[in-house]
């Protein structure tokens, strides 16, 4: 059954994203504001494409934002949550409770009753999980100490949802006091019903059930799916955890978005984290921008036209009052060198979970219909202003406090920096890694081989199970921050393909490369990787000094043989590297690849020498010099007709 | 204008306190060409051409290192074993280094009063370098008394600092040939004779 009203709408929804996001991003704004112009323009107010259905649409959109949290979840493992109980219950609390307190001020001097006043207070302190992440994560700030105490903030906030919903019915039994007629509270069912003791129990349940899912049944699940090979039932496995934890913690009154976050930090250690990032990624960006082109498309212009002037002035009114305590509680936490400013400009917006809480508050009778729109309207314009605010940041800001830190701080080592990751771990990977790994140095090592992840983690490498020939799946891993990426996967085209993308996307990144062959090799440098290592030739050169040792060298000989024959096929290399390039055409039938590679070898070998290094420990000449100069014919030595070579009579001693 | 070609020998140079200060200070005089030789051959396959090449282009060759048991790095020595050849070096036909300049830059952890017949060491620096006196002559090069930064292990930064500054104005005078050339075959070393 097909709705053809459907097709049109998503047709709406994507065109209208798909031009306006990238002039966005053009514009250095982010794509938020592309998506909520995009809402706008679709919307009831200028073409009017989009209507009523909107705010469905926001409803279902909005469990992007729950896919966001749980991959920022996914970010935070749990040591790291823990170093920063702090930041989360210290900064979070204190900036909750201050905003609130500044806004209800405010509120109360405009002439609102005291329970109105204490209700927008709680309302207006939220701010916007979806902008600011989506913002923070397009610019880079994330990893920011401002960035990550902004995280902790929003985690808080999502926390505080929970008692502020609680609290709203009874500033209504307070504010109803005065009036004749007492609002009645909803009656409760399900698990509000529940007394007090037991909702707990079953709140500590439920999040111990995830926590163990987490750690123990889930990588056996994520195996299992991964070795059938397919990948949609792998997405559609991540879809279920996420969801099942959402609707799990909707449940029992939380947050879903707080469930779906828990569950990315019980997962953050698992070896299938990278994948389920890469599979859950492209559905959250979609979901995300639906969102915000329905909080465009529900923008009330009617009313902002009727009073732009206040509208704009409260918009102005709550940003400063957001950003001047977020400002105090991040220098009491001590943020500074501008950091403190990206952290109170990024959060001085208003929530999504305002629009939720505004339409509780109006069926709880605490504002009227007009209020409730005038609210809204603000929040609406305060998300908007945000990215507005990142650049002022950036432009602004940031240049200021850097020039000021340039004068009094030395030089610190970036937060990352000295990331390896190694692509494909099988025979040749594993040996790069080890020896890395014995030296001191942090991998990520990225392989796509189910069994061997599992083997290396029980021996404790740090492994990650991925299709190391996606893209994505080094981003994820963080290709952006590496200094150093070894391709040691054994497909030979697809490790081309990575280092051509590589390449194009972050040409400053160092590649090192391992070759099937001599062609091979050529098409890494052709493509500009200059570290590359044919796969069996030192081993074969070691086994032919070997060789040569069972044959009447001695190893010190036979080592010196093998390492001059290194240096000359080095050479020859070079020489060859000059043909193929010219004549590359010539080389393309597979079939012929060996024979090719080995005539232009030879062909170019006849025409190279190798040159004896070790002439200055063969004393023939000065022998003969010495005869000369005496007169006297020294003995034919035998020993100098065969390989070993005289070594006893350097000239010092002649 | 006089070419100074330095071999430098120090086989871990991440570990070095006097020495990659006086190769950097080294690197910055005009005119120096400085082969850090454990750098260009990690596994002692020396280049035997290359460096006789660049040997015919120098006008004076410095062998610097650490003084490793009164002597040079592993790796120096390879360098002598194999790029001096008869007949390059040496020998009837061997003329190429005639008439240049050849000294030693070292490091000795012991103080200059170890390296005396009284002292610790028994002999004194200068003799300890016999070997590479006698085949910078037996190459027809002259031999200058070597630049000794002593007591290696207790110096200050600063100290070394003063050695680095020290070490690059030897250079600037060996390149401009301004060094006093008076009576220096009696020297213990040329530090003194630096301007």
């Amino acid at each position: 059954m097909y709705n053809q009203d459907f097709f049109l709408q998503a047709m709406i929804y994507l065109l209208a994203a798909v031009i306006t996001v990238p002039l966005a991003k053009k514009t250095g704004l982010g794509s938020v504001p592309g998506y909520l112009l995009a809402g706008v323009i679709i919307g009831p107010y200028v073409l009017g494409w989009v209507g009523q259905e909107s705010e469905k649409v926001m409803h279902f959109a909005e469990f992007g934002v729950v896919l966001m949290l749980f991959l920022i979840g996914l970010e935070m493992q749990p040591s790291l949550l823990w170093k920063t109980r702090h930041s989360i219950f210290g900064m979070g609390g204190m900036q909750v409770v201050t905003t609130t307190l500044v806004i209800a001020g405010a509120a109360w001097m405009m002439g609102f009753r005291p329970n109105q006043a204490a209700a927008m207070g709680l309302i207006l302190s939220l701010s916007s999980t979806a902008i600011v992440l989506q913002t923070l994560s397009e610019k880079g700030l994330l990893k920011n100490s401002g960035g990550r105490s902004a995280i902790s903030v929003l985690l808080f906030q999502d926390l505080a949802v929970i008692p502020i919903l609680a609290l709203l019915p009874l500033l209504a039994v307070i504010g109803s006091i005065s009036d004749v007629k007492r609002q009645v509270p909803p009656p409760q069912e399900g698990f509000a019903a529940l007394p007090g003791a037991l909702q707990l129990l079953l709140i500590v349940t439920v999040g111990m059930a995830v926590i163990f899912a987490g750690r123990f049944v889930a990588r056996h699940i994520f195996r299992f799916v991964a070795g059938a090979g397919m990948r949609e039932v792998f997405t559609a496995s991540v879809l279920l955890l996420v969801i099942g934890s959402a609707y799990g913690t909707a449940k029992i009154g939380l947050s879903p978005a707080l469930g779906t976050f828990i569950a990315g930090v019980v997962l953050a250690e698992n070896e299938y984290r990278h994948e389920l990032e890469v599979t859950i990624e492209p559905i959250k960006g979609l979901l995300l921008g639906l969102f915000f082109i329905s909080v465009g498309a529900g923008i009330n212009f009617t009313l902002f036209f009727r009073e732009p002037l206040l509208i704009a002035g409260l918009v102005l009114l709550l940003i400063l009052l957001k950003f001047g305590a977020l400002w105090v509680t991040a220098r009491v936490f001590g943020l500074r060198h501008g950091r403190h400013v990206l952290f109170a400009l990024a959060l001085a917006q208003a929530s999504e979970f305002g629009f939720v809480l505004v339409s509780f508050s109006d069926t709880l009778r605490i504002f009227d219909h007009e209020t409730s729109s005038l609210i809204i309207m603000v929040i609406i314009f305060s998300m908007a202003l945000t990215p507005l605010l990142l650049v002022v940041n950036e432009k602004l800001v940031r240049p200021w406090y850097v020039r000021r830190r340039n004068k009094e701080v030395p030089d610190k080592i970036p937060e990352t920096g000295n990331k390896i990751i190694i692509a494909g771990f099988g025979r040749f990977g594993l040996v790069v890694g080890r020896l890395l790994i014995a030296n001191g140095f942090t991998v990520t090592i990225l392989d796509s081989n189910p069994a061997n992840v599992e083997i290396l983690r029980k021996y404790g490498f740090k492994l990650f199970y991925g299709d190391v020939t996606r893209p994505e799946m080094l981003e994820a891993a963080g290709v952006k921050d590496a200094r150093l990426l070894v391709l040691t996967m054994a497909e030979d085209d697809e490790a081309l393909k990575i280092a051509g993308w590589l390449k194009k996307n972050y040409p400053d990144l160092k590649i090192a490369a391992r070759a099937r062959d001599t062609f091979h090799e050529f098409e890494f440098y052709k493509l500009g990787v200059q570290m590359v290592q044919r796969e069996t030739f030192n081993s074969a050169v070691e086994l032919g000094s070997r060789s040569l040792h069972f044959l009447g060298f001695n190893r010190y000989q036979a080592h010196r043989a093998a390492l001059t024959f290194k240096h000359h096929e080095d050479s020859i290399m070079r020489e060859l590297y000059e043909h193929w390039l010219k004549d590359e055409t010539h080389f393309i039938r597979e079939s012929r690849r060996f024979s090719d590679q080995l005539t232009e070898t030879l062909q170019t070998e006849r025409d190279f020498s190798i040159h004896e290094t070790d002439c200055a420990w063969d004393v023939t000449s000065v022998r003969k010099e010495k005869a000369e100069e005496t007169g006297l014919r020294p003995d034919e030595d035998s020993r100098s007709r065969d390989h070993g070579r005289e070594d006893d009579g350097h000239a010092q001693n002649g | 204008m006089k070419k100074i070609l330095i071999l430098f020998a120090h086989p871990a140079l991440h570990k070095s306190r006097i020495h990659s200060r006086l190769a950097r200070a080294a690197g910055e005089v005009e005119g120096v060409t400085f082969c850090n030789l454990y750098d260009r051959y990690p596994d002692f396959f020396i280049h035997v051409p290359y460096e006789q090449k660049q040997l015919r282009d120098h006008d004076v060759l410095i062998w610097q290192h650490p003084f490793y048991w009164y002597s040079c790095p592993a790796l120096l020595k390879e360098w002598m074993d194999l790029v001096l050849e008869h007949n390059f070096a040496y020998g009837r036909k061997g003329t190429n280094l005639h008439g240049k300049k050849a000294l030693s830059v070292i490091s000795t952890g012991g103080s200059e009063a170890v390296y005396t017949r009284q002292g610790f060491s028994h002999y004194s620096v200068k003799q300890f370098l016999a070997p590479f006196h006698q085949t910078a002559r037996l190459c027809g090069m002259e031999y200058l008394p070597p630049f000794v930064v002593h007591g290696s292990h207790l110096l200050r930064e600063e100290e070394i600092d003063r050695y680095a500054d020290w070490y690059a104005r030897l250079l600037t005078a060996l390149r401009d040939n301004t060094l006093p050339t008076v009576k220096w075959q009696d020297a213990e070393s040329i530090n003194s004779l630096i301007p």
